[in-house]
């Protein structure tokens, strides 16, 4: 029963996939989200770039701005804790969000361990900048996975890193003999079943996304492009100059990711793009936080 | 003999693979020009049936897809598939291609934690997995025939060639919802041809 548990934690993102999942701190937001085709909505209270800008320890959300973003739309919610804080998770499991962030947008709560998510019976999501944070996040019952790119800056260079990063990694376990594998295993700090199953099936055991920087429909299907199975955008559109629009936009460029002439026309008039900064202006890398 | 996966959002790629492994050839619909070709069958996958809803009417594919089902195509919905097929949703005013003569309760199970699975009866193919992710069911049939049920709730039904489905045979190991559908688009494909 509990390993069922798992397998409709994995399922319920084989259900996101080809999607937007946009970050909302009000229910007005998640309204417009659901009404412009996001498949799932992030209740936060504050969105990345906001995060940055203001410095500070930052917590898991208000559960009563998150139940009113649960009830203003009929698409899932997922809400983020701290790394390694796992009563914050049980308290977003108590409110029954349909989905966890692990996440280094906020501060980590422990510098060493992740929560142990397979106590959980609500799914996790973590994100992972290479195939080893991925699997060791898979290991600990992690039900979905996305590359954390730098989030709050609208600068995709990131999210491509770590998703090129991923595949090329990927691309390495599928070509090795099945000898080799034990020392990937050692080498990855994961356990051998992981290794073992990415080796045959070139992919990860659960569905994986791009986040961290996606501002426009084009960083959407460059994304899509280079292998994600769909898209978080997180300060993206909401700090942009006419969300809604942007948002729409988004959504048909990661259902038709290869199609440049629709993207082509879905990226005019989008009015203002996020402002963003640049990786080398920052002084802060969430990437950095929990490995 | 082809069948059309809509591959506007969500796991289309599970129901291609099912229908690789029954044999059959599949391609997959994300815009107008892609309903071009000649398929003798069309599947609804699971996924988010506002995003599914919103994204076929504005890419133009809502009203030829629609005549195409009211024509008689053959069409295996599962999930958000058999919302996008209900002539009426009861917590919801927007209905989609509504040819299907059922009422529909959207996320009628609560959230992901009500997320189940289960065996139980399907008529005409025995005892078969049911895996519910955020399910659908039927609060009532208005014509259509129900063919299973599961904790006093109705979970598939068929209306001529239509047949809809709460869970997700594309998510379990049996094929056989799959060959039961391809031998729906088979009659069809030989009174049609």
């Amino acid at each position: 029963m509990e390993n069922d548990r798992y397998m409709l934690n994995k399922q319920l993102a084989q259900m996101l996939k080809g999607g937007v999942i946009m970050d909302v701190t009000t229910p007005e937001q998640a309204k417009i989200a659901e009404e412009a085709g996001a498949c799932a909505v992030m209740a936060l209270e504050r969105i990345p770039a906001d995060i940055r800008a203001a410095g500070g320890v930052s917590r898991m959300s208000d559960p009563k701005m998150i139940k009113g973003i649960m009830n203003a739309v009929s698409i899932p919610v997922m809400a983020k804790c701290r790394i390694g804080h796992f009563v914050e998770a049980q308290i977003l499991q108590a409110i029954e969000i349909d989905y966890i962030d692990e996440s280094e947008v906020l501060s980590p709560a422990d510098d060493k361990y992740h929560i142990d998510k397979r106590k959980f019976d609500v799914p996790f999501v973590c994100g992972a900048k290479d195939l080893g944070e991925a699997l060791r996040r898979i290991n600990e019952g992690a039900s979905m996975i996305r590359t954390k790119g730098e989030p709050g800056t609208g600068d995709i260079i990131q999210a491509v890193r770590h998703m090129r990063m991923m595949n090329a990694e990927i691309r390495r376990l599928t070509s090795m003999s099945e000898d080799e594998l034990y020392n990937a295993s050692k080498e990855l700090q994961v356990p051998f079943d992981l290794v073992e199953y990415v080796h045959k099936n070139g992919k990860l055991p659960v569905v994986n996304f791009a986040a961290g920087g996606i501002a426009t429909p084009a960083d959407a299907a460059l994304m899509m492009q280079l292998g994600a199975e769909g898209v978080f955008v997180g300060s993206g559109i909401f700090k942009s100059g006419n969300p809604k629009k942007r948002a729409e936009a988004i959504v048909k460029a990661v259902t038709n990711f290869n199609d440049a002439k629709l993207i082509a026309e879905l990226s005019e008039d989008l009015g203002e793009a996020m402002v963003g900064i640049n990786e080398n202006e920052i002084s802060l890398l969430m990437a950095e936080r929990g490995k | 003999m082809r069948i059309a996966v809509l591959a506007l959002q969500g796991d289309f790629i599970e129901h291609e693979q099912k229908l690789s492994e029954c044999g059959v050839d599949t391609f997959e619909i994300r815009q107008l020009a892609d309903i071009e070709r000649d398929f003798d069958g069309l599947i609804l996958p699971g996924g988010e049936s506002t995003t599914i809803g919103k994204l076929l009417r504005e890419l133009g594919l809502y009203a030829p897809l629609k005549q195409k089902i009211e024509n008689g195509l053959p069409v295996l919905a599962t999930c958000a598939g058999m919302i996008l097929l209900a002539e009426k949703i009861a917590n919801d005013d927007k209905t989609h291609f509504g040819t299907m003569a059922i009422t529909v309760k959207r996320n009628a199970y609560g959230r992901q934690l009500g997320s189940f699975r289960t065996l139980s009866e399907m008529k005409g193919l025995g005892v078969i997995p049911m895996t519910f992710i955020r399910a659908p069911y039927i609060e009532q049939t208005n014509g259509a025939e129900i063919l299973a049920t599961v904790q006093g709730k109705s979970v598939a039904a068929r209306q001529g060639n239509q047949l809809a489905l709460a869970f997700h045979p594309e998510l379990d190991d049996s094929n056989d919802i799959f060959n039961y559908f391809i031998d729906i688009c088979k009659a069809y494909k030989s009174t049609t041809k």
